[in-house]
């Protein structure tokens, strides 16, 4: 079976790829490409743990296509951090140890990051509706609500 | 399996028309790749319709708006004259799946993945919209409520494709409205949902009104007679009681883990008076 070739940008990278027509993003991501931040949860979009960006707006990569990222712009949680440079949310779910089993964190990490840039200064409830999206079956969600307002003040004084 | 990106709307249609096997097509996925992953549909040919000219837009006609079918409802949502003008079916579209899938999911495809529980549908029958359907023979242009004819089907033949949904320009004094009941504040499918819309004369009594519930049958059902009941009225308690009590006995829904019949025929009820109530304010009336 003939793969598709696929011409897309990912973290900034111009990233080149061929991929079977029924392989998912987050497949590509991971096992093609070598970026095992997204995980696969439940492969059904419920639980967003692969949550990416593509051109700007969150989706989850176990409901893309590979092929479907031809000519986009891909974000992964590859992409969060500057070198060493934490970024603020990381920082932030480190000191509030909003993460157990770490599993839904790189999820949860570019939901908030989207969260943010859309609204730089949300209510709990804004944050808890923005984020429900990703299930998280060990903080109990608390410390990761803290740890993500948090970020928002220190962002808002970036 | 194939996938294929085609960049005009004819394309797409002699795709789908001429393919052997199951065909799928592709806007937001939310639907078809769950659907894949559980094995419930194996297409041999994809027709990502999202390339297609103008088929990702919103535009503003001297009629009132057309959705292109690969439009994501979070795009939606950010439009604000859609906003203002339709803020049911507006709501309803927003309130399908999470974050992550609002910036993928579209309305046109909610409406062809026919569950009789889809959100975004009984906004839409509410609001009288229309699918324009373009297929081997040409374009056509039909009410929303004749595409599903039960869950998982519609009405649409081999080779058409929706490729886009019209809403009417408002006139003064109209709201529309839609609710749904689920156990949870977020991210669940409605157990039952009503949609209704109004418009009021000047003295803001009803002029015309629709109503439609969700998950009550197979489809998604136009009530005509709870429409005709609001009808020259001010929403007094009694037109109230008149409407709860049609709505919950158009319905036939179904038993299952959501709800039980008894609950959804009282629910069902219960939602066409709340929305209506919300229409109504919506669309100036005291």
């Amino acid at each position: 079976m003939a793969g598709v070739a696929v011409s897309t940008t990912i973290n900034g990278d111009a990233v080149e790829y061929l991929c079977q027509p029924d392989e998912t993003l987050l497949e590509v991501l991971r096992d093609r490409l070598g970026l095992t931040g997204a995980k696969e949860g439940c492969g059904t979009g419920d639980c967003g743990a692969c949550s990416v960006i593509v051109d700007g707006r969150l989706v989850c990569s176990c409901l893309v296509l590979g092929a479907e990222a031809e000519g986009r712009k891909v974000e992964t949680i590859e992409g969060m951090a500057h070198g060493d440079q934490l970024h603020p949310l990381q920082q932030k779910f480190l000191e509030h140890a909003a993460l157990q089993c770490g599993i839904c964190t790189p999820g949860f990490l570019i939901a908030a990051k989207d969260l943010l840039e859309k609204n730089p200064s949300p209510t709990e409830e804004e944050i808890r509706f923005g984020l429900a999206g990703n299930l998280c079956r060990c903080t109990g969600y608390d410390k990761i609500v803290r740890a993500v307002q948090d970020a928002a003040e220190v962002m808002k004084g970036a | 399996m194939r996938y294929i990106r085609p960049l005009s709307i004819e394309d797409a249609v002699g795709e789908l028309a001429k393919a052997v096997g199951p065909a799928a097509i592709l806007a937001g996925g939310s639907d078809l790749l769950v659907r894949m992953k559980g094995g419930f549909i194996e297409p041999e040919l994809i027709v990502d319709i999202k390339a297609i000219s103008g088929l990702a837009d919103i535009t503003q006609t001297a009629d009132g708006f057309r959705i292109g079918a690969a439009v994501p409802c979070a795009v939606l949502g950010e439009n604000k004259a859609v906003r203002k003008a339709w803020p049911g079916v507006v709501e309803a579209a927003n309130l399908i799946g999470s974050k992550q899938v609002q910036g993928r999911c579209t309305i046109t495809g909610n409406l062809c993945n026919a569950s009789p529980a889809a959100d975004s549908v009984p906004a839409l029958v509410a609001a009288a919209a229309k699918a324009v359907v373009a297929g081997p023979s040409g374009k056509r242009t039909i009410a929303v409520e004749s595409v599903p004819t039960g869950p998982g089907r519609t009405s649409l033949a081999k080779g058409e494709i929706i490729e886009a949904i019209l809403l009417d320009k408002r006139p003064e004094h109209a709201g529309d409205a839609y609710l749904r009941f689920i156990p949870r504040t977020e991210m669940d499918i409605a157990v039952v949902s009503a949609g209704v819309n109004l418009t009021l004369d000047d003295k803001g009594a009803i002029k015309t009104a629709r109503v439609a519930l969700g998950a009550a049958a197979p489809t998604v059902l136009l009530v005509e007679e709870a429409g005709q009941v609001l009808v020259g009225s001010r929403l007094d308690e009694a037109t109230l009681e008149r409407l709860a009590k049609i709505c919950s006995g158009a319905c036939r829904p179904i038993d299952d883990k959501r709800g039980t019949i008894e609950f959804r025929r009282k629910v069902a009820g219960v939602l066409a008076q709340r929305a209506a109530a919300i229409a109504y304010k919506r669309a100036g009336g005291k």
